[in-house]
């Protein structure tokens, strides 16, 4: 908490939590994909899904996707916007289990042709949480760089991650480990003080055992 | 962030700094940033707030239709002349509705604390700033002032109206902004406080009942009362009035308030004038509609 949460975020209204936290999660999964979006699949949950349209929530997400931020004037537009940069998207409710009540699924595609999938919280004044990516565990706000490894559960690769940043001279503000099953996938979530150089993320996806790597850049 | 209103006085008088720049530098030590720079950010959230005051378009409606119109009725109203409130009185309710409806019809603000008080500062400040034509730079100082009674609130007790109601957004917003206007007429650090204490005070145990959930029905008009609250406990606490309770102490009661607050009242858009027959029916109408 500090004096731009007491005063700020410049933003484009109504509700910090409905769309301006709705931008947040679309242009952060911009970031994540890389590239242009070329398809989007915006599913809706609880008061996302409730009170979405009268907050411009689905606006604001499609606002986020087209890469613009919080206080762009044109988010009330990015209908249109989307449809003028080739963006396809539709917009429909679903059910999620054990998710905050301002919860959305996002299913995107890529100019290359890249799959995403992410499920996002707003979680009040403008913050956000990434919750889940690619169907695993996630937990990180967006307001760092973050580093998301996907890789086999074998001994070795925390290491290889770790040592890389430290390296590189790269502090790491929090870490976590997630797996679906021993020996499964894991999923590695480091959000760092500073950024992550992009020969270094080619590196890491190179590596043996590594599935993919994703990264947020805040560039 | 400062944790009570009397860590902010005390350091005001150890180091015999004005309550504003005792704010500023806290800001400098918690984003790490020079004072040239803390200045220059708020001077642009200022300068924002009175961008969003002149960009309002009085023919815009919310996708709800519920806001839009009401800023232009009074604009028109204070032209006229002749409102009972007078015309300063006039202008700050003007502003404040114009700068909620601009809110509720997607266009940009400053969330001050929140989106749904976003009126409340703008109104006071931009209207004192032309009337009493005070330098831009005073009126940075006088948001310095609000940005640390609001971090105060901030920390003991909470800004989000799913957390404490209407009095922790409306109430919040009022309380910074009378703390503001007391600097800004001339007052002292006491004075500050206390005009921040007697606003909050008078809007205690508001409740958030959004018909629909929407930020708009009462979000809009609320930053009428918080706006004018500001004015009049400025007022009193340069009469030389004192809140008999504590201003921290106040900021407590909030607190305790908020958390007894049933949930039906906390932004779920289910109690007060979300839950009358007319907020039901209008929840249900934009339902249909999607």
């Amino acid at each position: 908490m500090n004096m731009l949460d007491i005063i700020g975020p410049v933003m484009v209204g109504p509700s910090s939590s409905h769309t301006a936290g709705a931008v947040k999660i679309g242009y952060i999964s911009r970031k994540l994909m890389g590239e242009e979006i070329t398809v989007a699949k915006i599913h809706l949950y609880g008061s996302f899904l409730a009170t979405g349209k009268g907050h411009g929530t689905d606006k604001a997400l499609v606002a986020g996707l087209l890469g613009l931020y919080v206080d762009d004037i044109r988010i009330p537009q990015s209908f249109e916007l989307a449809h003028e940069c080739g963006m396809e998207f539709v917009v429909d409710g679903i059910e999620l289990i054990d998710a905050h009540p301002n919860s959305v699924k996002l299913e995107l595609t890529g100019k290359s042709g890249r799959e995403l999938e992410i499920v996002a919280a707003s979680v009040g004044g403008g913050q956000v949480r990434i919750c889940e990516i690619n169907g695993l565990t996630a937990n990180f706000s967006g307001d760092y760089p973050t580093l998301i490894v996907h890789n086999q559960d074998q001994p070795g690769h925390l290491t290889e991650v770790t040592s890389m940043l430290a390296h590189k001279s790269i502090n790491i503000a929090t870490l976590q480990l997630y797996r679906d099953e021993r020996g499964g996938n894991a999923v590695m979530v480091l959000e760092c003080d500073q950024e992550v150089p992009e020969e270094s993320i080619r590196w890491l996806a190179h590596l043996e055992g590594i599935n993919k790597v994703t990264y947020l850049s805040l560039k | 962030m400062y944790k009570s209103m009397e860590e902010i006085l005390r350091r005001t008088r150890v180091e015999n700094r004005p309550f504003w720049e005792v704010v500023l530098l806290e800001d400098c030590k918690e984003r790490d940033v020079t004072r040239e720079d803390s200045f220059t950010t708020l001077a642009g959230m200022y300068r924002a707030m009175r961008e969003a005051d002149s960009a309002y378009d009085g023919e815009l409606f919310s996708a709800s239709g519920l806001s839009g119109g009401d800023g232009e009725k009074l604009r028109r109203a204070v032209q006229k002349g002749g409102m009972l409130c007078g015309n300063l009185i006039g202008t700050v309710m003007e502003k404040a509705v114009k700068m909620g409806e601009s809110n509720a019809c997607m266009k940009r603000i400053v969330a001050a604390p929140t989106a749904g008080a976003c009126g409340v500062l703008p109104a006071v400040f931009l209207t004192l700033e032309e009337e009493r034509k005070f330098p831009e730079e005073k009126m940075v100082e006088a948001l310095y002032v609000a940005v640390g009674i609001g971090g105060v609130i901030a920390t003991r007790a909470f800004i989000a109206g799913a957390s404490g109601g209407c009095q922790a957004e409306i109430g919040s917003a009022s309380a910074m902004a009378a703390g503001g206007v007391a600097y800004l007429m001339g007052g002292d650090g006491e004075e500050i406080v206390h005009a921040a204490a007697m606003a909050m005070k008078n809007l205690l145990g508001l409740a958030c009942d959004p018909v629909a959930g929407l930020v708009e029905v009462p979000c809009v008009k609320r930053n009428v009362i918080g706006a004018v609250n500001a004015l009049t406990s400025a007022d009193m606490a340069m009469a030389g009035i004192r809140s008999k309770i504590p201003p921290d102490e106040v900021i407590d009661a909030m607190r305790n308030i908020g958390i007894a607050l049933p949930s039906c009242v906390r932004e779920t858009g289910q109690g007060g004038l979300a839950a009358t027959r007319t907020g039901m029916r209008i929840r249900e109408e934009l339902f249909v509609k999607r």
